[in-house]
């Protein structure tokens, strides 16, 4: 390397003036750390440019270094300090605090959700059992109502008996004169077959003449058995007949279930 | 002690170290922050806060980047250009000031006394225009060699043969 030429090539003026690039920088202080020379020359540069600056300098800032002095950081060892020691107890209590407290929350809610689904299903069970005791109410206003119906002086009852084709049948006819209707208590007939439904005749017997009262609609399904049929007719007897669904005219004789007189 | 002992001990954060490198280069970095803010006072107040900052940041000295002096030149410099691009900022009106750093006794009559005009002129004896610009931008506006070179139009190779001369001519003067 010819240091001569090196120096000669001005990169040390840039060198001290801050314009190189970095990888300039490295290689000239490499070169200054091998050849005393180099580094003798920078020296010099810096010492030219070191009196060129100081001719142009305005003066210190008053008071200078000592105004400096104080506001200078210090630098502060990290020391921990007692109560930092404690820290890890103390903390550990709180995270344990409020641990326990996250936790008790949480079986609170838990809880407060669990009778809320109580109270809900006890409200249900309310409303379905006043449901039911309103029907049980209704049921048994009906029956009051039924039970005054036979009761009426103005009734007058009638037991129809069972006849050839059914000699174990039965059945009872109130039959209320004065309003003109006839309470029929079936449930002493066997359920009719499929396609068939009982029907009810006023009869007057001389001559034997049928006028038809009405079905008993909806035989199975009706739970007391006891149907309402309107009767305005002069009846000195009433039968019931198993006609084709829907009824007949004239009562098939053969397929009389129950017959009764009215009484004098 | 030597500089780079000096040095070890300010970043060590010895303010001992630190006293002797200001009283070494507190004139020099006032006077760089004087010549591209052109105010004595302002100056000198930059001038303080740029030795906080080298305090602050003595960590980032790296000698493998360059001279001490370098770089706290360099923090000077930037320190100054951002003062003059603030207030710039303020009154837009007002341009960067293209002045070099002779320009600071050509017209300072009313600047005080204590600028050395005789050692500058007497430094400067025998330098060409061409020297006193490139000296300026070089070292007292902080310029790099490419920025250099395209500002004056001329090849890296010639800014630096120029370059040295005109120092060496300053080297000169220096021994008078």
């Amino acid at each position: 390397m010819d240091i001569e030429k090196y120096i000669a090539s001005g990169i040390l003026e840039l060198y001290i003036a801050g314009a190189l690039s970095p990888e300039e920088n490295l290689e000239v202080q490499h070169y200054a750390i091998q050849y005393p020379e180099i580094q003798k020359e920078i020296e010099a540069i810096e010492a030219a440019m070191l009196q060129l600056t100081k001719t142009v300098s305005p003066g210190l800032p008053a008071d200078g270094f000592k105004r400096l002095k104080p506001e200078l950081d210090d630098v502060l060892p990290f020391l921990p300090t007692a109560s930092e020691k404690k820290t890890p107890w103390s903390s550990y209590l709180g995270w344990a605090a409020s641990l326990l407290l996250a936790v008790g929350l949480l079986w609170v809610y838990l809880e407060n959700n669990n009778l809320k689904s109580e109270i809900e299903i006890t409200n249900q069970e309310k409303q379905s059992l006043e449901e039911i005791l309103s029907d049980v109410r209704d049921e048994v206003a009906d029956k009051e109502t039924l039970l005054q119906a036979l009761r009426d002086k103005n009734v007058t009852v009638i037991d129809l008996g069972g006849q050839t084709i059914s000699p174990r049948s039965y059945a009872k006819a109130y039959w209320n004169k004065e309003e003109e209707n006839v309470i029929i208590d079936a449930q002493g007939l066997p359920e009719p077959p499929h396609g068939y439904a009982y029907q009810v005749w006023s009869l007057k017997l001389d001559p034997l003449t049928p006028i038809s009262i009405g079905l008993l609609e909806d035989f199975v399904t009706d739970n007391n058995k006891l149907f309402t049929l309107p009767n305005p007719n002069e009846t000195e007897a009433f039968g019931i007949t198993l006609e084709p669904e829907g009824g007949s005219n004239t009562p098939n004789l053969e397929q009389l279930y129950t017959l009764g007189a009215v009484g004098p | 002690m030597n500089l780079d002992d000096l040095i070890l001990q300010f970043q060590k954060k010895d303010k001992t170290a630190f006293e002797k490198l200001y009283n070494m280069y507190a004139e020099n970095i006032c006077g760089v922050i004087n010549t591209i803010i052109k105010d004595v006072e302002r100056s000198q107040e930059l001038c303080h806060d740029v030795f906080i900052k080298i305090w602050d940041k003595s960590d980032n000295y790296d000698a493998s980047k360059g001279r001490f002096f370098t770089w706290i030149l360099n923090i000077a410099r930037n320190t100054a250009i951002d003062e003059l691009r603030s207030k710039t900022h303020k009154n837009q009106k007002k341009n960067l000031p293209v002045h070099s750093f002779v320009g600071i006794y050509e017209n300072s009559e009313d600047l005080n006394d204590k600028i050395d005009t005789i050692g500058l002129q007497s430094l400067l004896k025998g330098l060409k225009n061409k020297c006193i610009l490139l000296i300026d931008l070089l070292y007292f506006k902080g310029y790099t060699q490419k920025e250099v070179s395209k500002e004056l139009k001329t090849p890296i190779g010639t800014i630096k043969t120029r370059l040295r001369s005109c120092i060496s001519e300053l080297r000169k003067n220096t021994r008078l």
